[in-house]
């Protein structure tokens, strides 16, 4: 079976964001793999060691991703293919685009890919990728067991679980609870390096001006607002209920 | 320089010629996969130690068994033993990255240690094919557990002057072994054991003993000050009969191995010190943000950001001098190609017995200052058992103590060196008697235009003053040296300043040099270079008002004045920007 899986390098969720020119300082930052990624890592080679077959990590990103793609592989993933042209680099729309044209030029039964990246938190990546590709996908998997080309997916729904079965190929969104991530053995690592990692540019890939251009235009960054210590409203149940509805409306403005 | 790439620095030429940046080896070389194994091993950390820090505190040695298997699983175990026994066959950088970062999970990291360091290495060094056949494999998997038994009741720094004795039986099969090992760490759950016993009384000699054999025992387990998680016991035993085979290397060649396992003993142990300043830093910053005093985060006083800075430069320099050091013993290894055997790899490293030494003391004792201030910074909580730093603090007093105390190896120190240069090897005393008449002269300025040239100037002044005050040491006391111990000391402690302020300072450079972001680095080492100048100021007068007195003591005091003239920058504005840095990071910082 061919598996690829889509990997973004993430900030630590350790890591404090620091802007600095309207940007986010990537100086001295501790970069991992996108979590929700590295359970579909993991799925990826449980379902490679129990049916066999080949697990391909697919990312499109600055060079800085060959890190977590090496972590990957000492996990023990096959092989990845890494689009580090600048020219590749977009707003979801445009990484689905140029992950589909990727992925559509080598052979796959399955996708896995993270629910969500835990920096910018779209969720949509994979999503828009099945779509580009024409094939179903089931998002928040937390079970996935496959079977010839059947598979039982549990996912989260809103707190509950929704069992989905489907027919490869197609895409399917890791959440937190699928698995337990293996750390990569020293041996692992040393393996890793010498596995092939494709780099692929925009000359690679059949793609229009208009696939790569991006549809969201950043306007500003900044961080939110410093949290601040809380009001507890008391009185009569009237007022409190007033009051609240006030504040919502004029301080908070969030109705 | 010749046209080679990357110079081989012999030990101890630090003293008597400088190095550039390129000559050595600093944390801002990892490698990716460097990078990786460290992730690994906090991984390792994180998931399987911290979580259970309580238990191992508590003596669980079943747990602390599987925690040892776990590591050896993901390879842990395996980065000294070469390929060919089913290791890793790792550079030296690799093991000490894994020490350094186990470390950062308590005391564990000492059952780890003993394991892969003085209780692996013996065999990896100094085994024959079938003790390596035989035992390697099991012990890099973590399916066996060595333990290291050289210490007795009776001797401890005089470590030749054990009791146990070996006496080889009348049909030549076995060595019958008496006698009772101290403080043995891993005893309770050692399958293997590296025990040194006298042959007939006499010949000092090393044997692999394993638990199973008949008349192996250990003692109640030691309650110790600190470093709970680790096991300490003796190791009694009453006419053992150890195969012929388990002797290993030389009859009477046992203080080779000893020395050598000593060697790597002493350098792990700064590194795995490195790793505790690191913990200890992060801990401590994060409860001084965290703690409000006059409503304020006690972290905004300049008094605390003062200790803070102070423990990242420690931590600094430490850290700079370890993986200079393991960096030398890698290139040293490169250098002779292939796989150099086991003998080979001990060599490369006694080469470096001296800054093994120097790194001991030094990370042991930056270790101890780190751990108390952040004891201090803690307040009261910092004395209560269930803060962290209270641990650190307990634990880290032992390293002062074990691998050879800081006494024996700061004698040590000055008399490595002058072996070195009697024998030879080292042109210590041509270049020290050269320097007598440049000190009647003019002393070079300081170059202030070039980066850091302040800083470069300080470190050539260290280096005369030791070179002035030692020459004018030997030539006083000659062989009768080795009886001054106060003032060998205070020349061991100059020359851990000069090792020290050097791997900062070409650390500094070489990041200044390959345009990476380096002011902090640069703030900590103007900071520090000028503090280890005054205190090398202090050793280098001790040392000559000891030897001397009236004019002559004054003439010599003249020549010092000269080698300490610096103009002193302000330490309170570049610490109180230090340990913002570090505040805000939350972490220790470079």
């Amino acid at each position: 079976m061919n598996i690829l899986v889509c990997l973004k390098q993430t900030f630590d969720t350790e890591e404090r964001i620091v802007l600095e020119n309207g940007h986010v300082k990537e100086d001295g930052v501790r970069f991992v793999i996108n979590p929700y990624d590295e359970y579909a890592v993991e799925e990826a080679l449980r379902i490679k060691e129990e049916h066999d077959g080949q697990v391909t990590l697919v990312s499109v990103g600055p060079t800085r991703f060959e890190e977590a793609i090496r972590t990957a592989l000492a996990m023990g993933a096959d092989e990845a293919v890494l689009g580090d042209d600048p020219a590749l680099f977009g707003d979801e729309f445009t990484i689905s685009k140029v992950l589909a044209a990727i992925i559509s030029q080598r052979p796959y039964d399955l996708i896995l890919a993270g629910n969500q990246a835990v920096d910018d938190g779209s969720g949509q990546v994979s999503v828009r990728l099945a779509e580009e590709l024409g094939i179903p996908h089931i998002s928040m998997a937390t079970k996935v067991e496959v079977e010839g080309n059947k598979v039982t997916v549990h996912r989260d729904a809103e707190g509950d679980t929704e069992i989905v079965t489907g027919v490869l190929p197609m895409v399917i969104t890791a959440q937190q609870g699928l698995n337990e991530p293996r750390y990569p053995s020293l041996i692992g690592i040393r393996k890793a390096s010498k596995k092939p990692l494709t780099h692929v540019t925009v000359q690679d890939l059949k793609l229009s001006a208009e696939d790569l251009a991006g549809r969201i235009n950043v306007l500003e960054t900044y961080l939110p607002k410093p949290k601040e210590a809380g009001r507890v409203l008391s009185g009569e149940l009237t007022d409190v209920v007033r009051e609240l509805a006030e504040a919502l409306h004029t301080t908070e403005k969030v109705v | 320089m010749g046209t080679d790439p990357i110079k081989l620095v012999q030990g101890g030429a630090f003293l008597i010629e400088s190095s550039t940046p390129d000559d050595i080896f600093t944390p801002e070389d990892f490698t990716q996969e460097h990078r990786m194994i460290v992730e690994t091993t906090r991984a390792f950390v994180d998931g399987e130690i911290r979580p259970n820090a309580d238990t191992l505190e508590h003596q669980d040695w079943d747990l602390t068994v599987r925690l040892l298997h776990k590591a050896g699983e993901l390879g842990l175990l395996a980065a000294d033993v070469p390929e060919e026994y089913d290791g890793l066959g790792a550079d030296k950088v690799t093991s000490a990255l894994i020490s350094e970062n186990i470390s950062r999970g308590g005391s564990f990291a000492l059952s780890h240690g003993a394991h892969v360091g003085i209780g692996t290495l013996p065999i990896v060094f100094f085994g024959n094919e079938y003790q390596k056949k035989h035992y390697l494999p099991k012990l890099a998997s973590g399916e066996w557990i060595s333990a290291y038994a050289l210490t007795e009741p009776g001797s401890g720094s005089d470590a030749l002057g054990a009791k146990t004795t070996a006496k080889l039986t009348a049909d030549g099969q076995f060595y019958v072994l008496n006698g009772t090992k101290q403080f043995i760490t891993n005893s309770a759950f050692a399958d293997v054991f590296i025990v040194y016993a006298k042959i007939d009384g006499e010949k000092f000699s090393a044997f692999i003993v394993e638990r199973g054999y008949d008349g192996v025992s250990t003692g109640a387990e030691e309650k110790k000050m600190g470093i709970k998680a680790s096991s300490t016991r003796s190791l009694i035993l009453e006419d053992v009969q150890v195969p012929v085979k388990n002797l290993l290397g030389e009859p009477g060649r046992g203080h080779v191995i000893a020395f050598n396992i000593l060697n790597i003993g002493r350098y792990k142990l700064a590194v795995g010190c490195v790793g505790g300043m690191k913990e200890v830093i992060q801990t401590t910053v994060k409860y001084a943000k965290s703690r409000k005093q006059f409503q304020t985060e006690i972290a905004n006083f300049p008094l605390i950001q003062q200790k803070i800075a102070d423990m990242n430069l420690r931590c600094y320099v430490t850290e700079s001098m370890v993986y200079r050091s393991t960096g030398e013993i890698d290139r040293r290894l490169d250098a002779m190609g292939g796989h150099p055997d086991g003998r080979t790899v001990a060599n490369a490293i006694a080469e470096y017995a001296l800054e093994c030494s120097v790194n001991k003391v030094y990370g042991s004792e930056a270790l101890d200052f780190v751990a108390d201030e952040g004891v201090q910074i803690h307040g009261g909580y910092g004395y209560v058992q269930e803060y962290y730093v209270e641990h650190a603090y307990r634990d880290s007093r032992v390293n002062r103590i074990f691998e050879g105390t800081n006494e024996i190896n700061r004698l040590l120190i000055p008399d490595m060196l002058l072996r070195k240069a009697f024998k030879g090897e080292l042109p210590l005393l041509q270049v020290a008697q050269g320097l007598q008449q440049e000190l009647l002269g003019m002393m070079p300025m300081a170059n202030t235009t070039e980066p850091l040239g302040v800083e470069d100037h300080i470190l050539n002044m260290a280096r005369k003053i030791f070179l002035f005050v030692g020459g004018t040491a030997v030539q006083k006391y000659m062989q009768n040296l080795k009886d001054e111990q106060e003032i060998l000391a205070d020349l061991a402690d100059i020359i851990t300043e000069v090792y020290a302020l050097e791997s900062a300072l070409l650390r500094t450079k070489k990041a200044l040099a390959s345009g990476q972001e380096a002011s902090l680095k640069v703030a900590m080492v103007e900071v520090y270079s000028r503090e280890a100048l005054s205190r090398i100021e202090g050793h280098a007068k001790a040392i000559l008002a000891a030897m001397e007195e009236g004019d002559t003591l004054r003439t010599q005091l003249a020549v010092l004045r000269k080698l300490t003239r610096v103009e002193p920058i302000n330490a309170k504005t570049q610490k109180r920007q230090i340990a913002q840095a570090v505040i805000a990071a939350e972490r220790y910082l470079v």
